[in-house]
């Protein structure tokens, strides 16, 4: 039933991309059966390989740094009350502010190249999950916390094990909206700090205004993106079930 | 049975004033000894105070002014060793299996794997959870809940047992049921017990000594012996005695709850 509903909707998308073909012709985009025929090509040429590991391996590092730092910032503020007043707005006003501000700062703390790209990713990335983090935190039920107490954990086995756990459904919401950002802050890092790399490919193209070149990388960006968004929201329904009893 | 087990001397407790809410003097001061092995149940009007008194015994709250005491030693900011607690609300961890929850505690400790599998089977077929071992908390009930929380605290074999309305989800035949199970494990555990209640019917039946708190600030009104030997529980309701017993608890709570009701 799902596969079904997920084939209409893409077949939704692909014959509107047809109609915007059809209608804006080959100056600005390109068909999708060239689009996908020129990504393939791109997958099976080997000068590209570089390129895909040098995003892939920036973003991995990324994501882990925006998941851990953001847990930690999140359960910091969310486990006392007064930090929490405190640091929320901030986080929500740092969230809102176009990161791309930052980006005079990140590139003098790391110049050009792997650190800049990897963190202009995670600047992306932490906001929502701190924030998921710390209302997770700040709503745990309190009774968890006493029965823990009562079986003498110390404050470390507290977190790791109770506010961790309970916590889980909604970092993981917080790592839905952050895994996306986390990729779209890589590869604008990549974009303007960095000789490789796909986003770095992405602006290449654009200054050669090579039409077939931007189209087949956005393609493979939003497959990645869609696949794991849709795993990831797989594993977030089960874990919601699992603890809530959600449908 | 006269050796005194949990002391405490002056016991108050003040929750300084919010921003939200004025200062609550929520209980005190309070003198009061458990007996090594008795049965205590503790009565009194709603938000008199008894599960903060509850929570400072176990150590998770402080009391403002006087002292409590475990074995001798003080009580104070942390929870000492031997003492197991079932809360007013579902603390069953609703990421964790029926076992994995009985096997939490346990498995904080160094005991080994072999003898975690016994006590938690043990205590799996004692509450009547066998069956649902390798459900999670939201596929049962409230009252089933609740038997998963006593449980883990059974395994863990505390000396003092300190049970919030451990059964206030549960129907009155249920209940009754449950009181008897409880003595059992009471009798063949050999730990001191304290119950908090709201049922007159439960205190009657089960305890050695029922304390009767007054509106809060909750104080011990008084303290009810009971004076059952080992012939109680639903067996005893029909007696003249436990008749005696539920008419005095009554008369002294109406009163307190009347003012609990004119105070709120
Ligand atoms: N953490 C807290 N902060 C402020 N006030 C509190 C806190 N905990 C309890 N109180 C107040 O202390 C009083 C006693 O509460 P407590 O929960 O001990 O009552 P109770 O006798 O257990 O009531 P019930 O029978 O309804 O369970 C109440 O007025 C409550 O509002
Ligand atoms: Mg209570």
């Amino acid at each position: 039933m799902r596969t079904l509903r997920a084939a209409i909707l893409i077949a939704c998308v692909l014959a509107a991309w047809q109609a915007l073909f059809a209608f804006a012709g080959a100056s600005a985009l390109t068909s999708p059966r060239d689009t996908i025929a020129y990504a393939a090509e791109l997958l099976s040429s080997p000068g590209f390989y570089p390129h895909l590991i040098e995003t892939a391996q920036a973003f991995a590092v990324a994501l882990a740094i925006a998941i851990s730092c953001g847990i930690l910032i999140g359960f910091t503020l969310g486990l006392y009350r007064f930090a929490a007043d405190v640091g929320e707005p901030v986080l929500v006003a740092l969230y809102s502010i176009p990161k791309i501000t930052l980006y005079p700062i990140v590139l003098l703390a790391f110049g050009i190249g792997m650190p800049a790209k990897i963190a202009f990713g995670a600047i992306h990335g932490i906001m929502p999950i701190a924030i998921f983090a710390l209302g997770a935190a700040r709503n745990l039920n309190p009774v968890y916390l006493k029965a823990a107490r009562v079986m003498r954990l110390p404050p470390s086995r507290i977190a790791a094990r109770v506010l961790l756990p309970a916590a889980i459904p909604e970092i993981f919401t917080g790592i839905r909206i952050g895994f996306s950002l986390t990729l779209i802050g890589t590869l604008l890092g990549e974009m303007f700090a960095s000789q490789r790399g796909i986003g770095h490919l992405l602006i290449q193209a654009i200054g050669l205004h090579n039409v077939r070149m931007i189209m087949a990388l956005t393609l493979l960006l939003v497959v990645v993106a869609v696949t794991a968004s849709a795993l990831l929201l797989a594993v977030d329904r089960r874990l919601r079930r699992h603890m809530f009893g959600a449908p | 049975m006269s050796e005194v087990h949990v002391a405490l001397r002056g016991v108050t407790r003040v929750f300084p004033a919010t921003a939200a809410q004025r200062e609550v003097r929520a209980l005190g001061p309070i003198d009061l000894d458990l007996m090594r092995g008795e049965f205590f149940v503790v009565v009194g009007p709603s938000g008199c105070g008894k599960s903060t008194l509850l929570e400072i015994i176990a150590g998770l709250n402080r009391p403002t002014e006087g002292a409590v005491t475990l074995e001798g030693n003080p009580v104070a900011g942390e929870v000492p060793e031997g003492i197991g607690v079932v809360f007013q609300e579902d603390a069953s961890f609703p990421w964790l299996t029926v076992t994995d929850n009985i096997a939490f505690g346990l498995r904080q400790t160094a005991l080994d794997k072999a003898e975690i599998a016994t006590r938690v089977d043990h205590a799996l077929r004692l509450m009547g959870l066998t069956d649902f071992a390798a459900a999670y908390p939201v596929q049962l009930s409230g009252g089933m809940r609740q038997r998963v929380c006593l449980a883990r605290t059974l395994v863990q074999r505390p000396r003092v047992i300190l049970l919030d309305e451990p059964f206030g989800a549960l129907d009155q035949q249920t209940r009754f049921l449950m009181g008897d199970e409880l003595l059992r494990l009471w009798r063949d555990s050999g730990a001191t017990v304290m119950l908090i209640t709201h049922s007159l019917d439960e205190a009657g039946m089960l305890a050695d000594r029922i304390g009767v708190m007054s509106a809060r600030p909750g104080r011990m009104l008084e303290i009810i012996e009971t004076r059952w030997g080992e012939e109680r529980g639903s067996r005893v309701v029909a007696t003249p005695r436990f008749g005696e017993i539920t008419a005095r608890l009554w008369q002294l709570l109406r009163d307190e709850s009347q003012r609990a009701m004119a105070g709120a």
